[in-house]
């Protein structure tokens, strides 16, 4: 799940400074779970921050707050359709990919991001987060028993552990982050893949990460063409089978 | 003189004319049963308190204890039944600590965490309600009216 945290109610008032109508528009999925975006944050954050511009900045706004199912598929943001058009700002407090949702579908409503979007992280314990996954786009867990050194580890370091590593934690704060190189040699020695960790792991291919710009990812049989497209498509592809099959036979 | 002013002065404090609002959240099983007694028994207690009674401490919610002080409350808090003790097991625990959570939100927003508080007390412990309630009046009253309503 994605994680975030709420940004400070001063910075979000500072956002906020030229507008007196508002919409607190919250997510239902991730940060939802994460008790930082959800329906009773945005209902938290509605009546904070209008005590916060109330006593700092001396005048009434008004705040109103609403969620949707989730912010990162366009479809629920029909919903906020009247909202929306009524309000003069919008706070969204879904994460990075939510306000830029939003922003796609809404251009000309100025909106502006309540949280703070920390990663791919799992409950520990109920209140507490960690993080799990940097989405490098070259996942290399089954190497390490399934234990990520990319998310996980201070240096991010391919083949570990490192000097640092004293006790079963990490140089870098030994009283709370432990060593997830010191948990992987662990875990390997569980499962009996204990020579993986004598492998040495060449440098990492970062390709997928972020290199050659935006990242994007396509199932081709569930992307929508419109239909003169589609038609196109099929035609072409048809005259490629067709010319396969014609050589296959000359071959033949 | 109104009766609250009269509880003022009774108390030594000047009655300037500023009577905090406050509001408690009381839990139906110890606090609200309390101030019951309270009254059976004719103990007084300052009227400007406002008591809502909830099945337990464990209903009360952050947005619950700002909404009140963004509609007018001066003070704010919240009583439920002696730790170990609550009707729901530990509907109190979580009461105590969404207040913990709230007064950072009112220091954060300039209002205060000291407009704020959590007690506990059992249903038979309406001398203590009656304390608990002159404590935050007399606490809210030497604070005066909250910076969101002198504006």
């Amino acid at each position: 799940m994605i994680v975030a945290e709420q940004k400070p109610m001063e910075e979000i008032a500072e956002m906020i400074k030229d507008f007196n109508k508002i919409l607190i528009l919250g997510c239902g999925g991730c940060v939802s779970v994460c008790l930082s975006g959800g329906e009773k944050e945005a209902g938290i954050m509605a009546s904070a921050l209008k005590m916060f511009v109330k006593n700092n900045q001396n005048r009434d706004i008004e705040i109103t707050h609403m969620t949707i199912a989730r912010q990162c598929d366009w479809e629920y943001f029909d919903m906020v359709k009247d909202a929306m058009a009524e309000t003069q700002a919008c706070v969204c407090i879904g994460c990075g990919a939510g306000v830029q949702g939003l922003v796609d579908v809404y251009p000309n409503v100025p909106i502006f991001p309540g949280l703070n979007t920390g990663g791919l992280a799992v409950g520990k314990v109920p209140g507490v987060w960690e993080e799990r996954c940097a989405g490098c786009g070259n996942c290399i867990l089954h190497l390490t028993g399934g234990l990520c050194p990319i998310a996980r580890c201070s240096k991010h370091i391919l083949n570990g552990p490192c000097g640092g590593s004293e006790k079963g934690m990490c140089e870098v704060d030994p009283k709370t982050i432990e060593c997830v190189w010191h948990l992987i040699y662990e875990r390997l020695k569980s499962i009996g893949k204990l020579d993986n960790i004598y492998k040495i792991m060449p440098m990492k291919d970062w390709s997928a990460s972020s290199d050659g710009g935006v990242r994007h990812l396509t199932r081709e049989d569930m992307a929508k063409l419109d239909a003169e497209e589609e038609h196109k498509k099929n035609v072409e592809l048809e005259k490629k089978a067709e010319e396969a099959e014609a050589a296959a036979k000359g071959q033949g | 003189m109104p009766d609250h002013q009269e509880q003022v002065a009774i108390k030594g404090k000047p009655a300037e004319g500023f009577v905090p609002k406050i509001v408690a959240f009381t839990c139906n099983f110890c606090a609200y049963a309390a101030a019951d007694l309270a009254g059976s028994t004719r103990t007084e207690y300052p009227v400007n308190i406002k008591l809502i009674r909830v099945p337990c401490t464990g209903r009360v919610d952050v947005v619950h204890l700002l909404k009140a002080f963004e509609h007018g409350a001066d003070g704010v808090y919240v009583a439920g039944c002696l730790e170990g003790n609550c009707h729901f097991a530990e509907g109190n625990y979580w009461a105590k600590r969404r207040v913990r959570y709230a007064k950072k939100i009112l220091d954060e927003i300039g209002v205060g965490s000291r407009r704020l508080e959590m007690f506990n007390l059992s249903a038979a412990m309406f001398g203590r309600f009656v304390e608990v309630a002159n404590i935050m009046n007399d606490r809210i009253t030497e604070m005066g009216p909250s910076p969101l309503n002198k504006k």
